[in-house]
């Protein structure tokens, strides 16, 4: 089952082209992973996929995605609604200089969801579902920032999901935490994909390996090959795509 | 710098040796002048507090004629007309600081910021001016008042004074908030309004507060404008309608009687003496604009 469908999608930044004829499928209930050098298109596509790329001034989108067969980039579609469906995590944990509680909660309040006992019992439930509510259900009044940077990229992921978004896009979420903390985001996305849609950038071809059910790999703006992350890793269709995945080019 | 100073040739280092006299004593005078101004300010003032009762100067009667040298209606005019302009410029200025930073188009920035800083620039003389004669009959009509000079009017003016100093303060605030913050809220479906109000604004609070010393720094030592829009009498503004009549600020005080004193009188001490507690006010103030830096630059600028 397809939840995301992208179709011939091109993107520029000014006149600088970052994809070109981009098309992917990309399936509800698994993880996605994309891989690729250094300033292949990567995050460039994944902000597409929220229309996050609309507060870049000066850029443009060609071509369409489809969230359940309905095009984002058309006209008068609503880009608050697409980013409460469409959660992001984004690469540096960053959680509001707010409380614990209040940074979970920003999102429900916001979008009047919840309130009062019920707004608490959200909070608990998006805590619970990234893994840190026994971590800090003593200290939901702190201040965000004195926790660890992984437990703040798990609050973050809290946060996401306590707007209960369908897809949860995340940009290299691990890439400014220590082994350990990475293991318990690798463990948190496993376990988050039963209720959501992921799409994962990595520059980790280990973790590409272990957390995703496909693999998409960029190369200068092009998505070279998309198949199932065991294929990819196995039995890559592409010389470019082997050549990354063994370290021979990158 | 120093430590190759024998490897320098003789010339150069001489030269440089020179030069940083100079430059410390430059500095040093500088901060010679502010004592020696404290100084003279205490000497000329503190025989006010210990010449006269303190019945008589925390009385509510300010007539030198007769002796009557109560300070309090001068300390509560100052106080009122820059608390009322504060709470004035604030929604306004906080307003055109997130409009300029986070709303304008480019263009529309360039345009605003080098206007704001023009009027900066205006002398107060000219604020004064426009209040007297354009602001103060406006109060005056509008709300059946018998003289336009009061509170509200010198408030106005004075807010529109500190406007420019709030505005660009509180905007350096604004631009200080990381745009990952703002990123996680619209990320997550916040509109830019909600973005605004429920995480720019609270992450740049300190800043903000700083804005508001500074803004009330510059109300209560303002002179010239005071002395021209406020009636100059000295009441007890006490109860709300005391907004509306005329009163008489501390700088409005010295500035108009210390002309007209006999030097070594009580009323020329009683005049430093005034200009001690203005002194210390404004210092307190400063301290807590300090505080709210050191406190923003101790939780790494982010709040
Ligand atoms: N805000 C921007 N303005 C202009 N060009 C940009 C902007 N962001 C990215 N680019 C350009 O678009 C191209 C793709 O960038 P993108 O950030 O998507 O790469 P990436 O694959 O995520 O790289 P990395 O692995 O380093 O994060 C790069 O050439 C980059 O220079
Ligand atoms: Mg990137």
């Amino acid at each position: 089952m397809e939840k995301i469908v992208v179709n011939h999608l091109n993107f520029y930044y000014g006149d600088h082209i970052a994809l070109a004829d981009t098309s992917m499928s990309i399936a509800e209930h698994r993880v996605t992973a994309l891989i690729g050098p250094s300033g292949c298109g990567k995050s460039t596509f994944l902000r597409c996929l929220n229309r996050m790329n609309d507060t870049i001034r000066n850029t443009r989108a060609e071509g369409e995605i489809l969230l359940d067969g309905v095009n984002i980039y058309a006209p008068g579609s609503d880009v608050v609604t697409l980013r409460q469906r469409v959660g992001m995590v984004f690469q540096r944990p960053n959680p509001f200089p707010q409380s614990i509680f209040n940074n979970v909660s920003f999102g429900p309040r916001m979008l009047g969801l919840a309130k009062g006992s019920a707004l608490d019992d959200m909070v608990e439930q998006s805590l619970r579902g990234a893994a840190l509510w026994d971590k800090v259900k003593d200290k939901l009044h702190q201040d965000a920032l004195h926790l660890s940077l992984g437990q703040q990229q798990r609050l973050c992921i809290a946060r996401a999901i306590a707007v209960k978004p369908e897809v949860i896009l995340m940009d290299e979420p691990c890439s400014a935490l220590d082994p350990i903390a990475t293991g318990h985001v690798e463990e948190l996305i496993e376990s988050l994909q039963e209720h959501y849609t992921i799409v994962i950038v990595t520059h980790s071809m280990h973790q590409a390996a272990r957390v995703s059910n496909f693999t998409g790999f960029f190369w200068l703006g092009k998505l070279v090959e998309f198949d199932a992350t065991e294929k990819i890793f196995s039995r890559p269709g592409q010389k470019q795509t082997e050549d990354y995945i063994t370290g021979r080019a990158g | 710098m120093l430590n190759n100073k024998s490897s320098a040739p003789k010339s150069i280092s001489s030269f440089e040796f020179a030069i940083e006299a100079i430059i410390r004593v430059l500095g040093f005078s500088t901060i010679g002048f502010v004592l020696l101004i404290f100084l003279f300010l205490l000497k000329e003032g503190v025989p006010f507090f210990y010449k006269t009762d303190l019945i008589n100067i925390f009385g509510t009667r300010w007539y030198p004629t007769f002796d009557l040298f109560g300070t309090l209606p001068l300390i509560l005019g100052s106080v009122a007309i820059t608390v009322v302009a504060v709470i004035m410029a604030l929604p306004m200025g906080v307003a055109t600081a997130v409009f300029i930073r986070e709303i304008a188009p480019g263009w529309v920035r360039e345009i605003l910021k080098p206007m704001i800083e023009t009027l900066a620039g205006i002398p107060s003389v000219v604020i004064g001016f426009f209040g007297m004669t354009v602001i103060a009959p406006m109060v005056r009509e509008t709300l059946g008042v018998a003289t336009g000079l009061t509170i509200f009017t010198g408030a106005v003016t004075l807010a529109y004074m500190a406007l420019p100093t709030m505005i660009s303060v509180a905007e350096d605030a604004l631009d200080t908030v990381p745009k990952n913050y703002r990123d996680a809220a619209l990320a997550m479906g916040a509109t830019k309004w909600q973005t605004i109000r429920h995480v720019v604004l609270p992450a740049a609070r300190s800043g903000i507060s700083m804005a508001v010393m500074l803004g009330m720094g510059r109300a209560i030592g303002e002179t010239m404008t005071v002395m021209m829009v406020t009636g100059n009498a000295a009441r007890m503004p006490l109860g709300l309608d005391a907004l509306f009549k005329p009163i008489r600020t501390m700088t409005a005080t010295i500035a108009a009687e210390m002309g007209e004193v006999a030097g070594g009188s009580i009323h020329y001490h009683a005049l430093f003496g005034i200009g001690i507690v203005l002194f210390v006010l404004t210092f307190f103030i400063n301290l807590a604009a300090a505080r709210a830096i050191f406190q923003k630059r101790r939780k790494g600028g982010l709040r």
